[in-house]
């Protein structure tokens, strides 16, 4: 911190803003200082990305003002924002995979020639340039649908400088890239706030706010409880404004005595869908027993939903392999007959694969069960009420009523339903993808409840997780697969992150 | 909270509330609106839109869309037409098969569904787009009903066909009766059973539809085919009415049904609307057409405003609920 100092770029005042049923903001006046990291945390509803969108125009109607280096601004859109500077990184990456790098990062500012053509030379050369300076290795003129995940946001964050962003808003950057490239993308934001760049960063992972802010503001329910510099505060006392009261952060699960084996997969593989001599899965085994909740480990592209896709019956005829359930030989041809064997899968993505967001609370949970809740050939609400109302309560899922559209909720209780919808099926294995994701601490403790009790009454659950200390805490027994194949197999006693991320880490990096 | 729901409130009836005022509005404009006559002059008017509409509101619940409706209805209705009147000659058999009134309807529905389910194979085994497989249908079906009829009207049906077009029972028009009850049986179906729910879910999340076991490929097999026997059943009431069956019977019907159901409230996204909704739009169009003549409006008028109403219909419910 040469220079700047504790110098404020960009402040709010009184920020209010109100969304129909909920005020998502409330009075919030918080400070971002030039040329530092200022983290912004909170849990999930607490007001954080619209907070953000207020900043950038996306939300131009709200109460109170902004002032930017002493000026008041007030934007209408995006663009305007961008042109004094102001640059957003979704959440959700907003890159048109048919273009190329190049092409992205001048979208809508392309430089043109004297005769109005795209003058691509130049287009290629400032992207090299700015490529390199955020040392990513590839060329201008590859398409992005070539491109991982975590460098796809490297090119989000070369768009977003391109235009000369003197301050970045990033949101929720490493929810969807892996360990080491969320190294890579510290070392990077490093690097910005040395050149000068202001950044905010949202999130709700503590570790990483102790690794990269400076700042650091705390949201609760759409009002600013907290501002700090980083070394000012502790973890404790971040994790307590958060949620408002002092939390166990970290759940252990218990140990209980497991029952017979219920599911066996033998050699199950996955083929690549263009490379032909590719896998997304080899030759994997595995086995589940009646209580036990078995992990799956992995970096990005380890094969982990894939697995649990092909045990699901989402890719028949294209994977091969033996699955066998109280051992018997099962065909799984369709998610149908999975259902039918006694097999649920809550998906990785709520959102996309899990919910259908604009229906209520209780057809959401009849769903994948409907004949439940008929009555001589009819849907009957009033059973399907009930079924719902029976695991609101069982679940603890907070909404309004049986009625409310799933799209109103928080992520936590999102993920109640979709778990809601099937243990309505009444399975005997469940798979659960990734089932904390982009859920606030609080809830998370409930959902790692949830499975433990789950596995007391005799379930048998897989989870697959990306986050170590997570799949440590909720696993009897971890598996561990790298580039489709099983590279480990652990007890929970034996496991640790040291050892997880030996066994995950490609050997072909 | 008071405030909210009331909006939501205004949200769910704008549509009849814009219904109502038309007709308030055109009571006022011409004393020969609202009599019994002309009520059941529009009621008669919109049933076979209505017929379409709702199999057109199925198709585009599940984010489908059908062009194919006005073509399938002119194809059943000439083949019942034919077959009531000709009956089917195949020479090198030497066989000769007559129908009966029933038999025909039945073969023309039967034909219709055909075509739909067509349209549902196309789409669902070989991932044609919804758009262009029922697109590709339109210039079949027009093209096949060519061919039946050799571009001629086939005419003079019978008095006993001519009722449902043109008959009235218990003091109501036939092609009143008809499409009530398809509206009736599948609102219910819509809302009240497995087959309509799914039909939601798929349209509001196909990939959670898809995770949560259903059977995408088959529900949305029989949608079109039931999108395609609606269209028939319009087919025989246009033909009933005129007493013939033409060649270019139909035509445009698609975009007339698209308005209802967009107008209606239904999303072309998909997983909102309702078959009540679609009524409610087809009413409106109907209501619009007939003011519309009422007050001597030139035809070319006509078609300029009906084309706004459904732009205005749409946008008021685009910014209603982005707010």
């Amino acid at each position: 911190m040469t220079g700047t100092g504790d110098h404020i770029i960009l402040s709010t005042r009184d920020i209010s803003k109100s969304f129909p049923g909920v005020r998502a903001l409330k009075e919030v006046s918080c400070d971002f200082y030039a040329g530092q990291v200022n983290a912004v945390v909170g849990e999930n509803g607490a007001g954080k990305s619209t907070l953000m969108k207020v900043i950038c125009g996306i939300y131009p109607d709200f109460e109170g003002s902004i002032t930017l280096e002493g000026e008041p601004v007030a934007f209408t859109n995006p663009r305007e924002a961008e042109q004094q500077g102001i640059a957003i990184i979704h959440q959700e990456l907003n890159l048109i995979p048919q273009l190329t790098v190049g092409e992205n990062i001048f979208l809508g500012r392309e430089p043109v020639s004297r005769l109005g053509f795209i003058d691509y030379r130049k287009m290629y050369g400032d992207s090299s340039e700015l490529l390199q300076r955020l040392r990513l290795n590839v060329a201008p003129d590859t398409s992005v649908s070539k491109l991982r995940v975590g460098q796809q946001q490297i090119v989000e964050i070369a768009k977003a400088l391109s235009s000369d962003a003197g301050i970045l808003i990033m949101d929720e950057p490493t929810s969807a890239i892996s360990e080491h490239e969320i190294d890579i993308l510290f070392e990077l934001i490093d690097s910005l706030r040395e050149q000068g760049v202001t950044i905010i960063y949202i999130s709700h992972k503590l570790d990483e706010l102790f690794r990269i802010a400076d700042h650091v503001n705390i949201l609760r329910d759409g009002r600013l409880i907290d501002s700090s510099r980083i070394r000012d505060i502790t973890r404790d006392e971040i994790v307590r404004k958060m949620v408002g009261r002092d939390i166990e952060e970290f759940f252990v699960k218990e140990v209980v005595d497991f029952g017979e084996e219920i599911l066996r997969v033998i050699d199950l593989s996955l083929q690549h869908p263009t490379r032909p001599d590719g896998y997304l899965v080899k030759e994997v085994s595995f086995s589940v027993r009646k209580g036990e909740v078995m992990g799956i480990f992995g970096l990005m592209g380890a094969g982990r939903s894939e697995l649990l896709e092909c045990v699901f019956g989402v890719h028949p005829g294209e994977s091969t392999g033996k699955i066998f359930l109280d051992g018997r030989i099962v065909r799984i041809d369709s998610p149908h007959t999975a259902i039918r064997a006694g097999i649920g899968l809550v998906p990785e993505d709520r959102a996309l694969e899990g919910l259908i967001l604009g229906m209520s609370v209780s057809k959401n949970i009849s769903l994948a069960n409907i004949q439940n809740v008929e009555r001589s050939g009819f849907v009957n609400s009033r059973i399907e009420n009930k079924l719902a109302a029976k695991y609101i309560d069982q679940l603890d899922i907070r909404t309004p009523s049986p009625q409310q559209i799933v799209e109103y909720l928080s992520g936590g209780n999102q993920q109640k339903v979709v778990i809601a919808k099937w243990l309505a099926t009444n399975p005997r294995i469940l798979m659960l993808d990734e089932p904390t994701r982009g859920i606030d601490v609080n809830a998370k403790n409930e959902i790692y409840r949830l499975i433990s009790e789950l596995a007391n009454t005799g379930l048998g659950l897989i989870v697959v997780s990306s986050e170590l200390p997570e799949i440590l805490s909720i696993a009897d027994r971890i598996m561990v697969l790298s580039e489709g194949r099983k590279t480990g197999e652990f007890r929970q006693a034996q496991a640790s992150e040291e050892v997880l991320m030996k066994a995950a880490i490609p050997r072909s990096m | 909270m008071a405030k909210f729901d009331y909006k939501s409130y205004l949200m769910r009836f704008q549509s009849l509330i814009a219904l109502v005022l038309m007709i308030i509005i055109m009571s006022f404009l011409s004393e020969k609106f609202l009599t019994v006559e002309n009520t059941w002059n529009v009621m008669r008017q919109i049933s076979v839109n209505v017929c379409i509409s709702v199999g057109m509101t199925l198709v585009i619940l599940t984010a489908g869309i059908d062009l194919s409706v006005g073509s399938i209805l002119a194809f059943a209705g000439a083949v019942t037409a034919g077959l009531l009147k000709n009956g089917v000659e195949i020479p090198a058999a030497n066989l000769y098969v007559g129908f009966t009134l029933p038999g025909a309807i039945i073969a023309g529905i039967a034909v219709g569904s055909l075509l739909g389910l067509i349209n549902g194979v196309a789409i669902t085994r070989f991932r044609v787009p919804p758009f262009v497989a029922t697109l590709a249908m339109l210039t079949m079906a027009r093209g096949m009903t060519m061919l039946w009829t050799g571009g001629f009207p086939i005419t003079g049906l019978g008095e006993a066909f001519g009722f449902l077009g043109t008959g009235w029972f218990l003091g109501i028009p036939m092609p009143v009766w008809i499409s009530a009850i398809v509206v009736a049986v599948f609102a219910v179906i819509t809302t009240r059973t497995r087959f309509g729910r799914y039909v939601y879910a798929i349209g509001g999340n196909e990939k959670a539809a898809r995770l949560s076991g259903l059977n995408i490929d088959k529900i949305k097999n029989y949608v079109y085919v039931i999108a395609g026997a609606l269209s028939a059943v319009g087919g025989l009431l246009v033909t009933a009415r005129l007493d013939s069956a033409q060649p270019n019977a139909g035509m445009g019907y698609e975009l007339d049904s698209i308005a209802a159901v967009v107008i209606g409230g239904t999303s072309l996204s998909g997983g909102t609307g309702s078959v009540i909704g679609t009524v409610q739009g087809a009413l409106i169009i109907g209501v619009l057409n007939n003011g519309l003549v009422l007050l001597n409006v030139s035809p070319f008028w006509q078609q300029v405003i009906k084309g706004f109403v459904i732009l205005l219909a749409v946008a008021i419910d685009k910014l209603n609920r982005r707010e």
